[in-house]
């Protein structure tokens, strides 16, 4: 692992590696006669046919005020093809009106619109007249088609990963702990007895993260060692359960989905932690705190251990001084900050995303529509690790994320999730934006001024025994 | 015509008050039944406040971040809703039938404002309907349902115009103002017009649900209006 770069540059392609995805994607046409299993079909749009399900599907004016609000059809120069209560009616309404008597062609059909033209933000939600919650519309749609094996590639093998291992990317507990060990060892070079804490029993915070970054950025893992050792927080990261994404939530598998959070919530009640925090990522924070508690049937709907996104957490622990910016260090380029639809809209820390970027640039400048409005990058919804069979589609309906950065003029921007932080990098070249893609930890980190007494000595220095108490 | 006239402002009236409000409490308490089983994320996160403004501020002209942006069909959309719930029930005809038929009565417009506002509510249906046929992302979605539905409430404000005008046969205008009437009513339980009343709970879920439920732990929570 020592040999993998860790810079803010987005690697060439995300995700899983990309080798195995031509014989993957090679799925012979033949495969439109295999039949379906209808009787498992209609029990999904059964079992999901409530109340609200019901209201929707009838009470849907049809008065087309959606379309506006949705970044595919604006992307696309308004084809009336892409507004998100057409979506539905030929995907999700279809299946109801032909009572799931639906094909195999008809499914594949209904994969490109639900997976290749939603991301399930929920800011068409915000528009419609009646608030009809088409994301959870196509939840149920994306259900059905998984449960016939009609997904994107890249999200079903995913999915595998998870259900064999139980995070995303198969990586085994052990190299997730020594990755930890490395990053202490590597950071504890710029701060004194910097450790990462394995499994510490009554810890104020359990630490998780996208399993990206044990993979291939590692040192955002020491960023947030560097951070929470010099504001003396008590924290610790666990063995199992430390993986807080959940692609198969993208999937529509709510079996499958259930695994990442049970882990989670189950390593943080044994450990008797008083918050889950994730790291910068924006549907992990969806599960965790929202979705995760109805994968599991949780009565009430909330997680056991609260759950803590980590802006909340960088924005307390400056705003109290526990971790000091140095003025000097602020930002003079000019920044923005992307509004992760489920860290902003989804999640209601917007404000939050603004103070902390106010305290870190010396020239923000927000993207309009910004805050429970913004726009999604195009990344999100389980599409950047749809892989590349979908990423000249992701680059041309992320035309409106990129007209909204161009506008601003930064040089800079902020992201507080993974999925946009790809999405950006790709727009940036796609669209020749010429912007870096930062994560808060990694603008704390730089910026942070470490307190006197976590100053590394160095030990062969004879002056440094001057400083001795 | 004259015994139609009495079936329909008899028995038809009868008929049709039943059908809808029987139909309409029907649907719903169908509909609570179910989603007390299945839609528990409806109780679990129910916030009376947050259910509130996100109801009020759609039932308010223009009140709605969606309906500002496209203005003119916020005020049409005001003005046919408005005037299809207040001039039928304030009108000072109608509630002389109330006084004859049940010895009460609600306060009553004056003829030449409920006048105007039937001439409203259907310029507004000539202008819902344009519009459906105008902009290509509602046209798609347009079925013949919709067009029809349209019609169907546009008939007993036209008909009720032309009979208080007496314009036109005033016995077969009167029996057909009646008629068409007493179906939209009977529709309404039975089709989209059943927002009516769900409007309130998909609002009051919504606004709860992106609302109350991030609000929490000093996070805001999204307006849904």
């Amino acid at each position: 692992m020592s040999d993998i770069e860790t810079t803010a540059e987005a690697p060439e392609e995300t995700q899983a590696p990309e080798e195995t995805e031509a014989p993957a994607e090679a799925q012979p046409a033949a495969d439109d006669n295999q039949p379906v299993d209808v009787a498992k079909i209609q029990s999904i749009l059964e079992s999901n046919l409530g109340a609200r399900m019901r209201t929707w599907l009838s009470i849907c004016a049809r008065c087309g005020l959606c379309a506006d609000s949705c970044f595919f059809y604006l992307a696309h120069d308004k084809d009336p093809k892409l507004s998100p209560a057409y979506k539905i009616k030929v995907t999700l309404g279809e299946m109801y009106r032909r009572k799931g008597r639906v094909d195999r062609q008809f499914l594949k059909q209904a994969k490109e619109i639900i997976w290749g033209q939603c991301t399930t933000c929920r800011r068409c939600s915000m528009f419609c007249p009646f608030g009809i919650d088409m994301a959870t519309m196509f939840a149920t749609a994306r259900a059905v088609c998984n449960s016939q094996g009609v997904l994107p590639a890249g999200l079903a093998r995913t999915k595998q990963n998870i259900i064999e291992s139980g995070n995303q990317m198969a990586m085994a507990n052990e190299d997730w702990i020594e990755t930890c060990e490395w990053m202490a060892e590597e950071w504890g070079e710029e701060v004194a007895g910097l450790e990462i804490p394995v499994d510490v029993p009554g810890a104020k915070y359990m630490y998780t993260v996208n399993p990206r970054e044990p993979m291939y950025y590692p040192q955002d893992v020491g960023m947030m060692a560097k951070i929470m050792h010099c504001a003396g927080e008590s924290w610790c990261v666990p063995t199992e359960g430390w993986d807080c994404t959940n692609l198969a939530m993208f999937c529509g598998d709510k079996a499958a989905a259930a695994i990442p959070v049970r882990n989670m919530y189950a390593s943080a009640q044994k450990l008797g932690v008083q918050y889950i925090l994730m790291t910068e990522c924006g549907h992990a924070y969806r599960s965790g705190a929202f979705e995760g508690p109805y994968f599991l049937d949780i009565p009430g709907g909330k997680p056991p251990v609260p759950v803590k996104h980590s802006v909340q957490l960088f924005l307390e622990l400056i705003k109290s001084g526990k971790i000091k910016i140095d003025p000097a260090k602020r930002l003079k380029e000019p920044a923005t900050v992307q509004d992760p639809c489920n860290v902003s809209r989804n999640a209601g820390l917007w404000e939050m995303l603004r103070e902390l970027s106010l305290l870190l640039c010396e020239d923000f400048r927000d993207m309009n529509p910004n805050g429970a409005y913004n726009h999604c990058c195009g990344g999100g919804g389980g599409f950047i690790p749809m892989g590349p069979e979908y990423k000249r589609r992701r680059m041309q309906s992320g035309k409106v994320k990129a007209e909204q950065i161009r506008a601003t003029g930064a040089k800079v921007v902020i992201s507080p999730c993974h999925n946009c932080f790809d999405q950006l990098g790709d727009l940036n070249k796609e669209y020749k934006l010429g912007y870096k893609v930062l994560s808060f930890k990694e603008l704390i980190t730089e910026m942070m001024i470490v307190p006197e007494h976590l100053i590394p000595r160095e030990e062969d220095d004879d002056d440094a025994q001057g400083g001795e108490e | 015509m004259r015994e139609l006239y009495e079936f329909l402002s008899g028995t038809g009236v009868w008929i049709a008050f039943v059908v809808f409000t029987g139909g309409l409490l029907a649907r719903l308490a169908f509909l609570a039944g179910l989603s007390r089983e299945r839609d528990k994320v409806v109780y679990n996160h129910f916030d009376g406040g947050w259910a509130w403004r996100s109801i009020l501020h759609w039932l308010l002209p223009l009140g709605s971040v969606s309906f500002r942006q496209q203005p003119l069909f916020g005020i049409a959309f005001w003005v046919f809703h408005a005037g299809l719930l207040v001039t039928p029930l304030f009108l000072g005809a109608h509630n002389q039938l109330f006084a004859e038929a049940f010895g009460w009565s609600l306060p009553t417009l004056p003829d030449r404002l409920a006048d105007w506002m039937t001439i409203a509510v259907m310029a507004a249906i000539v202008f819902l309907f344009a519009r459906r046929l105008a902009r290509p992302e509602v046209r798609i979605l347009s079925t013949a349902w919709d067009y029809a539905l349209l019609i169907i409430v546009l008939a007993p404000f036209l008909t009720g115009f032309l009979a208080y005008r007496q314009i036109g046969p005033y016995e077969l205008m009167l029996n057909l103002h009646l008629l068409t009437g007493e179906v939209m009513l009977v529709v309404i339980p039975f089709s989209k017009l059943g927002h009516l009343i769900l409007f309130f709970f998909t609002r009051a879920f919504i606004g709860s649900d992106m609302g109350a439920r991030r609000a929490i732990e000093g996070r805001l929570g999204a307006r849904t209006w």
